[in-house]
């Protein structure tokens, strides 16, 4: 069991949650739990099978394509979902 | 009982004395100390040397020269006043301490190098005394202040709360891009402006506040939006630090792309409803915006405040956050947000932290660049998904 925390710009997509849980023994398992549960999230996440390439995922504070990219087992930290905010407003 | 000078001869028997020409081959290696009071050290010092008026010595050796080993060579004007201060700092248990016997004197009478500090005046003295009490700023960091020099891109939400505490602590020069009028919809957050200041363009506005804050501050405005053709004449006037507030993508990539080109560390920051996001970019020894984010979002990921709103507060915590890692790198302090990015959640009140590498393939800091001049930033965002 991971939890998945969901920028505010997701949470539309899983239904205003800001936190989500996901099984699965590695990154891609537990994203790919959430995104059946929430099938909107799935085209703001993956980009054929891989992360799509303005989201970064974090686990335990280290992003996941500087580690074993979907492959990276999880390990009980929570994953952090953080696409690009551009605002100064 | 003894005399004043069967005292300086008893305490001069304690300690370790050389003269100015021995002192001399110890620059570079020692700490030269200076004890003499404030108007002496006006009128010239030993180069390098650090200032505390004897009468202060005890109580702020520690914060300046933590480490009790370190090296030190003490002067006044004539040895005396150092000498009694050698005994001292032997008795808090610095190992390594000797007095510098005739004093400045004798060092300017050898013809030595000396140089003559830039002062505060007594105003500033009064208005930054809060910093001067600090170590880590103290004169030397004041003064270093007031020469500095920081572009805010944008005087909105971020630039407001940055700009206003970059004015207050005396960096001189703040430059101010942005090409938006006050209305009414920003004075939720953008407390640099105000309600007399609507359909006022932002930047004098800012102007006006930041100057009347600070008198010691030039405000310099570019009423204009960043853009390809202007970024070098812009950052050709010279910056310290960039403090990336923009409220749009195209404009953080050509902030990373310039500041990148220009070897200027940006302080970034991003808000959007509860959550912040700070960092500091500063290649080549960090990594930058492209390395955190190759890819824009599509627009449909990346609303703005406009669209989505902000809390008022938020970039208030968040741009103070960036004028906090501003000064550290114009005072050369502290341990920046370089490789961290900081991640602000106002609803649960916590700050967590993400690790930011360096990326060797980035397209602009990387080890074999393919983006080396200026492109149409509103197309490449526009074509993310692409």
């Amino acid at each position: 069991m991971t939890k998945v925390r969901i920028p505010p710009t997701l949470r539309n997509e899983v239904g205003g949650e800001r936190e989500v849980i996901g099984e699965g023994e590695t990154v891609r398992e537990v994203l790919e739990d959430v995104a059946g549960r929430y099938p909107a999230l799935e085209a703001q996440l993956f980009d054929g099978g891989s992360l799509a390439p303005f989201v970064n995922v974090y686990l335990g504070g280290e992003d996941v394509r500087t580690l074993d990219g979907l492959e990276t087992r999880v390990n009980g930290s929570a994953l952090i979902l953080l696409p690009a905010m551009a605002g100064g407003c | 009982m003894a005399t004043y000078r069967e005292l300086l001869a008893q305490v001069r028997e304690e300690i370790e004395e050389i003269g100015a020409a021995e002192a001399r081959e110890r620059q570079g290696e020692a700490l030269f100390l200076d004890v003499r009071e404030r108007e002496e050290w006006e009128e010239g010092v030993v180069p390098g040397a650090i200032h505390i008026p004897r009468g202060q010595l005890e109580s702020r050796i520690e914060g300046l020269v933590p480490d009790h080993s370190r090296e030190i060579v003490l002067y006044c004007s004539g040895g005396s006043r150092s000498a009694f201060a050698a005994k001292s700092l032997g008795d808090l248990g610095y190992g390594n301490v000797t007095n510098m016997t005739g004093g400045f004197t004798d060092w300017k009478r050898s013809g030595f190098e000396i140089e003559t500090p830039r002062s505060l005046t007594p105003d500033q003295r009064r208005r930054y005394s809060r910093h001067l009490l600090i170590p880590e700023v103290g004169d030397a960091g004041q003064e270093r202040l007031l020469a500095s020099r920081v572009l805010l891109i944008g005087a909105g939400g971020l630039g407001s709360p940055s700009s206003l505490y970059l004015a207050a602590a005396g960096v001189g020069t703040l430059g101010i891009v942005d090409a938006d009028v006050v209305d009414d919809s920003n004075l939720q957050r953008q407390i640099v402006h105000s309600t007399d200041r609507l359909g006022e363009p932002k930047v004098e506005s800012a102007k006006r506040t930041l100057e009347a804050l600070n008198p010691d501050v030039e405000v310099k405005t570019f009423e204009e939006r960043l853009t390809s053709e202007n970024v070098e004449r812009i950052l050709g006037e010279g910056w310290d630090v960039i403090v990336d507030g923009a409220d749009n993508f195209p404009t953080r990539y050509l902030v990373n792309d310039a500041s990148v080109w220009h070897r200027i560390p940006v302080v970034h920051g991003s808000i959007y409803r509860f959550e912040g996001q700070v960092t500091v970019f500063n290649p080549p020894e960090g990594p930058c915006y492209r390395c955190l984010f190759p890819t824009p979002p599509p627009p449909e990921l990346a609303p703005s405040c406009a669209e989505g709103g902000v809390l008022g507060v938020l970039p208030g915590i968040v741009g103070s956050l960036q004028a906090n890692e501003a000064l550290k790198l114009l005072l050369d302090i502290g341990d920046t947000l370089q490789g961290r990015l900081l991640l602000f959640d106002a609803l649960g009140t916590t700050l967590d932290e993400v690790a930011v590498k360096r990326d060797p393939t980035c397209p602009v800091c990387g080890e074999h660049p393919t983006i080396t001049e200026y492109v149409d930033y509103v197309e490449f965002c526009a074509g993310a998904r692409g």
